[in-house]
Order: structure tokens, then sequence, then C-alpha cells
């Protein structure tokens, strides 16, 4: 489970932040097991993997993880055949 | 900006004004060299293989003119437990927080070293905390530091992703204060000390192999430690002539605490946004003095492009078949072009190297850029600019370095210890302190004083 929660209101940031910073708020989100059943957008608590108890906005059940490989980069293929190429068989 | 201790009574090391004794702050670690050789064997850090990259290495002298064309040799770094070379970094902290009976540990950090303290703690049984800043305010996440994220998961930790700004560090202070767990930051001299035993790997083996000190070894640097251990390692092994070469991304232009520029940055360590500030303002941290101090120790300081670094990971896996995380090799990016420059007969050490992964990889990274509307083609690398075009060099001999002023950044340090605690003249005892923090002599610090007004008593 993933919950989010607001730490700073923007009025509450540090001084001296680019504009576009000090305008969101400042926000945390963590992952661990829910207490109770709940509807993503609830307020809930969770228990994180260390056994501590959270309490935040439930933002998604078991999201999965959304970084990967890409794609294959055109300009960083090229790159691998001419360096072989350059260098030959030994 | 509020302090944790990590454990320190720092006031001992205060010796008045701007001044303060860095070798006994760094004397006060408890352990030798060889104890902590021990404790980081016991949990699978040190003994990485150092590499000669024979391909490379043909190639570069393919390139050099005669009796040019230095040989480059790798640490690889990434066959520690949790794949870098934080996992020494962590060790030590880890392992005093452990001995010294803390429950947990807490660190903040958006880099590999968060996977490295929970790697540890898991191996010392030991709660962990990690604090990342990972997303924009939209929600979108920096591909690489969601992996880190998803690494100290794997370990056990509770994982605390933060939208942009530095009040990372108020957060960090705050679950501090609510769990008592210890400070492991990246800033301790216990982390500076755990970086020493690669800085002494280096030395050791290749005066054992090659029967001299290493000429150069270049150092990614972004907060200073990889850069203040690796050169006291160095030292240590006896190493008195090696050059101490940083090397940065270049992401100069693009603001780190800002919201939009978070997302249009292809690296997230290695970079000038933590380069430059931490040369030049190294106790602006979570500690009172921070341990890492790389001015004392740089002999050259030379920037990269994304896209050199991008093409010299493409490189090490097309010729020497490893493949490791791009961040880690941006040193190795400015030593391709250094080693052409250098006599053959000069060794060349590239100190780390990093895993690599979903995420941390160049394709990820480029895919990530692609989709913020970022440039990407060939070209010479010097028309990259950061956050709008990355430029990936059209052949080896395109990829060159930026010799930053390291003189700049000397006397930019001197001004900020100045203006920091608002004085208008220095004792003598603070300008040898200075002198000492930028590796100059007093002189230097008079003449950088007076170019900015202020006096000496």
């Amino acid at each position: 489970m993933e919950i989010r929660k607001v730490l700073l209101e923007p009025s509450e940031r540090a001084e001296h932040l680019p504009e576009e910073t000090k305008n969101v708020p400042f926000e945390a989100r963590v992952r661990g097991f829910l207490m109770r059943d709940a509807n993503v957008g609830e307020e809930v608590e969770i228990e994180t993997p260390i056994g501590r108890f959270i309490k935040g906005t439930l933002v998604a059940e078991n999201p999965p993880f959304t970084h990967g490989f890409g794609r294959p980069v055109r300009e960083l293929v090229e790159v691998s055949r001419e360096l072989r190429r350059e260098i030959g068989p030994s | 900006m509020r302090k944790s201790l990590a454990g320190l009574d720092y006031d001992r090391f205060e010796l008045g004004g701007i001044a303060f004794d860095y070798e006994k702050l760094m004397d006060s670690v408890p352990y030798t060299l060889d104890e902590v050789f021990k404790i980081q064997r016991e949990c699978k850090v040190s003994g990485t293989p150092l590499f000669e990259l024979n391909n490379v290495n043909t190639l570069v002298r393919k390139h050099a003119g005669k009796g040019k064309g230095a040989r480059i040799l790798l640490k690889d770094e990434a066959a520690n437990a949790s794949g870098s070379f934080k996992d020494r970094r962590a060790s030590l902290s880890v392992y005093h927080a452990k001995r010294t009976g803390y429950e947990g540990v807490i660190a903040a950090t958006s880099g590999n070293y968060g996977a490295a303290v929970a790697s540890q703690a898991a191996q010392r049984r030991l709660r962990c905390i990690v604090v990342q800043e990972a997303y924009d305010s939209k929600g979108i996440g920096q591909p690489e530091i969601l992996e880190k994220g998803r690494k100290c998961e794997a370990y056990g930790a509770e994982v605390w992703q933060l939208t942009v700004g530095p009040e990372l560090f108020y957060w960090d202070l705050a679950l501090l204060e609510e769990t008592g767990f210890f400070n492991a930051s990246l800033y301790t001299p216990y982390a500076i000390m755990g970086i020493e035993t690669l800085g002494y790997e280096i030395g050791t083996e290749v005066k054992a192999t090659f029967g001299r000190e290493p000429d150069y070894v270049v150092v990614t640097h972004a907060g200073g430690g990889n850069v203040t251990g690796t050169a006291r390692g160095l030292e240590k092994a006896g190493c008195k002539n090696t050059k101490i070469v940083a090397v940065s991304v270049d992401l100069r232009g693009l603001h780190m605490a800002s919201d939009t520029d978070f997302n249009r940055k292809s690296f997230t360590t290695g970079h000038t946004g933590f380069g430059v500030p931490f040369a030049v303002n190294p106790d602006r941290t979570d500690v009172p003095r921070n341990a890492a101090r790389p001015l004392r120790y740089m002999d050259r300081y030379l920037l990269v492009s994304q896209g050199e670094v991008f093409y010299a990971t493409e490189l090490l896996a097309a010729l020497e078949g490893i493949e490791r995380g791009p961040a880690g090799n941006t040193s190795l990016a400015a030593a391709l072009k250094l080693a052409r420059e250098l006599s053959e007969d000069n060794i060349i050490v590239v100190q780390e190297t990093e895993y690599t992964g979903a995420g941390k990889h160049p394709y990820a990274q480029l895919t990530f850029a692609d989709e913020m509307g970022i440039e990407i083609r060939r070209g010479n690398p010097r028309e990259n600019v950061p956050g709008k075009r990355i430029v990936i060099p059209r052949s080896f001999v395109d990829l060159s370095y930026e010799e930053y002023p390291l003189k700049d950044l000397k006397k930019k340090r001197v001004e900020n210890a100045i203006q920091e605690l608002k004085v208008k003249s220095l004792r003598d005892y603070e300008a040898r302190f200075l002198a000492e923090e930028v590796k100059e002599d007093v002189e230097f610090v008079t003449n950088a004083l007076r170019e900015k007004g202020f006096g000496i008593d």
C-alpha cells in the first residue's frame, strides 16, 4: 500500500526557494501494510517494513514499480556498433 | 539549519572563530584502518577487483600522439554488497550504531547511499529509514531514484519518498528525534573513514602490480566524501605523488531546489549541483562539521557533459563486457580524454563503478529525458545544454572535458568562510586553517581576502 502525506503546506515552506517549488506543498509517499480495508483516497494507517505506524491518504493498493529500461536509444546503439567496428577482431 | 550530532561532541574540535581541528575530528573514529577492513569484510564490502581496461586502452593509444596514452585501470566498486562504493561509506556508521546500542539508523539520500545503509543495517540486524527526494509535485519520479527506493525496500527499509526541496533535512531531523535512531549521515568521520579503504586498496594494489604509485586517480565528485576518503586512503598507502582529479557532470544552469528542473536532469548525482556548493560551503549539511572536505585534496576539477558519460557507459559495455550504472562512469568519461594526453607509462585509476539496472541505465535515462521534452542527438558534446539538449559524441575523439578553475573554487571557499561568520578580519590561526582547507599557503588566503576587502590581524 502506498500513502501520501503533506508534510508542509506552501505557506510553511523554506525561504529562498524558487517560486515553482514554494507554491506547492512538500509531500511524502511511504509504502507499507494496511491495517484495515480501505478505499483509495481515505485516511488510513499503515505499518512500515520496520514496524512503525504512519497515517496518511491511501494513494494506491500495491502500486507497481514503473521504472524500467526504457527504449533502446538509437544514438547509443550506434555508438556500440561503431566502437566494436573500430577496435576490430583481436 | 538545525544539526544532528551522530553521537559526537563536535565542540571539542573547535579552535575558535572559523577554525576547527580537522585531523582531530577524523582521529575521533575509534577504529584503526585494519579494523575498518575487518568490519567491512564481515558485511561483504571492500576487496573489489581492479581491472585493466585492455580494449579501451588499445583504443586510447590508437588516438593518442607518439609516446602518449596512459594505461586506465578500473576499480569495480559495483562488486560491493549493494552495488557501489557507498557500502564502504555506510559500513562503519552502521557498525558503530550497532556497537553503541542504537536500535536503528537513518540516512537522508536519494543516491546509492540509501541502499548501502539499508543493506548494512539488514546484515547488522538494525532497523533502517531512508529519506529520499524522489518526485516532483505532479508525482513524477526520477527513474534512477525510484530504483534506489525499490532497492532500499528490498533490504527491508522504511522509505520516505519526498517531493523536491531542501526541507528534506528538516524531515530527516524530525525522524531522528522521533525514533532516537543513529544519524548515518554521509558527512560524519565514520562515513569518510569507511571510504579510506578504497584509496588504500588502490594504492597498495597498483604498487604491488606495477611497482609504482598511480599517477592519477579520477574520482566522481558530488558531496566531497568520495574525493576526501579516497585521497586519505591513498596517503595512508604511502602514495605521495598521486594526483587527485575530481570529475562532475556539468549541470550548471539547473536549479537544484526547482520543482520543474528536477526531472530535467538525467543525472541525480555526481554533478555540479552538488560538486560546487559542497566544495565551497562544506559545512552546510546535517552535522556541525563536515568530514568531507574535497578542496583539501583535489588537484584538478574536470567537468564532462551528460552525453559524454552515456557514451563512456556504452563503451564500457561494448568493449569491456561490463554494464555499469551511468553516474559512476562520470570519472571514466574524463579519464578517456586524460589518458590520451598523458604519457604512455602513466597509470590512471578510475576509482569506482556502480551497479546498473532498471531506471539506472542510459536507455532508461534517455527515454525519460525524451519524455520530458529534452532533445537527444549526436554531435559535438560541447553543444550539450543541461535540461535542454543531450549530445552524444560523434566519435571517441570528441570526448573531452572542461577544466574548472580550481583557484576560483578555493577563493570562493575562503570568501564564504568569512561571510558565514560575518567577521571583517581573521586571526593568523584562522588564516592557517583556511590555507589547509584549500591546500594553499597563507599568502593565497591573504590575497584572496584582500581582493574582497577583508583584512588579517
